[in-house]
């Protein structure tokens, strides 16, 4: 599964990116989580899992996760993952112009 | 010992993992391997480990990073405070690391093996100084996990012992010390349960992924044995499980078949990114 690349430019559809999210979550896991699901309080997910995740959202939208943003309340629920890649594109955008 | 230096040799899961966990808590490491492309490697995968010990919280937030360096010249454990080694598991080359390292150091330095079960009164007749040498059993990844087996040898002195906990205390880990065994607890207890694991996949019983799931939800193991054997890393699994078969006699010990294929075929695990699961190169 190869995403497609997002721009700056086109701002990204949230309802997509947590579709992706989602997608990844299920083929890891092999369960389709809910968006509000707490992947670490019910199991789905794990200390290990966590940091995939952080590679996977940096390598799939093109950001960088760092400093306070590095913290697994981020990271709890898919709904929280495309939160945290809206806000850091949107930042990105920012700078850009 | 304000800010000891330690010195660490062998830069493979274990070294990487130790690394990460002394600097994280703010303590310069000097780390040492044969191989440069290893250590390259090595120093990826700190950075790598710093930022998931962050994620958990594992580390102390707003801790400046200890200065990492690497090398490839053993001398340069010279100065440090204390050495650890985490060279393969095999007596001779341990044998000649341990004993090229107590030349080094100065007198009194606390040398530690962090070997899976080779006991460390054996290993005291490698070095020049006996009662400087001490087992510690790190588990993998050790940045995340803050126990540690200690091993006291019968010969281990107790400035040793004391110099040992302290450094641990310091790098936030909770040490248990046992006496010396092959195996000691841990690896006595573990090693041949995944061994057993192994067995009941290849017996076609249940598969690799329902053992694991039977383990953590009936049994309480966080992620299943072969899961961690993934993790260990199957050649070394498969060499404390010969050291430990070797010293002890048990059949449990001695390697199973899937395992041993397992190796012959490259699938060592996360490091090799198959093993009994498989993992993208964003999980190793
Ligand atoms: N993997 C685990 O989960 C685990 C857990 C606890 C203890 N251990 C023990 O820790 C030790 C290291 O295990 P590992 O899994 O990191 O092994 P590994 O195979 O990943 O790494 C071993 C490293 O040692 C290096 N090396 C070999 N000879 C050397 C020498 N003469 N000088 C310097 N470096 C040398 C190799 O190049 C390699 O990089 C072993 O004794 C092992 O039994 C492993």
């Amino acid at each position: 599964m190869t995403p497609e690349q997002h721009t700056a430019k086109a701002p990204l559809d949230t309802d997509a990116v947590i579709d992706q999210i989602t997608r990844f979550v299920a083929e890891e896991t092999r369960t389709a989580p809910d968006a509000d699901q707490d992947l670490f309080t019910t199991g789905l997910a794990n200390s290990m899992f966590a940091m995939q995740l952080v590679v996977f959202l940096e390598q799939t939208y093109a950001v960088t996760v760092a400093g306070p943003d590095l913290q697994l309340s981020n990271f709890r629920t898919v709904k929280s993952m495309a939160a945290l890649v809206g806000r850091l594109q949107a930042q990105a955008a920012g700078t850009d112009v | 010992m304000d800010e000891p230096l330690i010195a660490i040799v062998g830069a493979g899961v274990m070294g990487t993992g130790i690394s990460t966990l002394v600097v994280g808590q703010g303590l310069p490491v000097v780390l040492v391997d044969i191989d440069q492309g290893v250590l390259d490697r090595a120093a990826t995968a700190v950075r790598h480990g710093l930022r998931h010990g962050q994620l958990i919280g594992a580390l102390p937030p707003g801790t400046a990073p200890g200065r990492l360096r690497t090398t490839l010249r053993l001398q340069d454990v010279a100065d440090a405070d204390v050495v650890i080694e985490a060279v393969t598991e095999a007596p001779d080359r341990k044998a000649d690391v341990l004993a090229a390292v107590s030349a080094l150091v100065s007198p009194g330095t606390p040398v530690i093996s962090n070997t899976s079960g080779i006991p460390i009164d054996e290993m005291a007749a490698w070095v020049k100084d006996p009662g400087s040498l001490i087992g510690t059993h790190f588990m993998n990844p050790a940045y995340l996990i803050p126990m540690v087996e200690v091993i006291r040898g019968p010969r281990t002195t107790d400035p040793t012992v004391q110099r040992v906990l302290s450094t641990l205390t310091r790098i936030g880990r909770r040490p248990v010390v046992v006496r010396d065994a092959p195996g000691f607890v841990t690896s006595r207890l573990l090693h041949p349960m995944i061994n057993d694991a192994a067995r009941v996949v290849s017996e076609g019983t249940a598969t690799a992924e329902d053992v694991d799931t039977l383990m953590q939800g009936c049994l309480g193991h966080p992620t299943g044995p072969l899961r961690t054997a993934d993790l260990i890393g199957i050649d070394n699994l498969v060499d404390a499980l010969e050291e430990l078969h070797a010293r002890t006699g048990d059949e449990r010990c001695r390697p199973s078949e899937l395992l041993l294929e397992k190796v012959r075929r490259g699938e060592l695990g996360r490091k090799s990114g198959r093993g009994f699961y498989s993992y993208s190169e964003a999980q190793s």
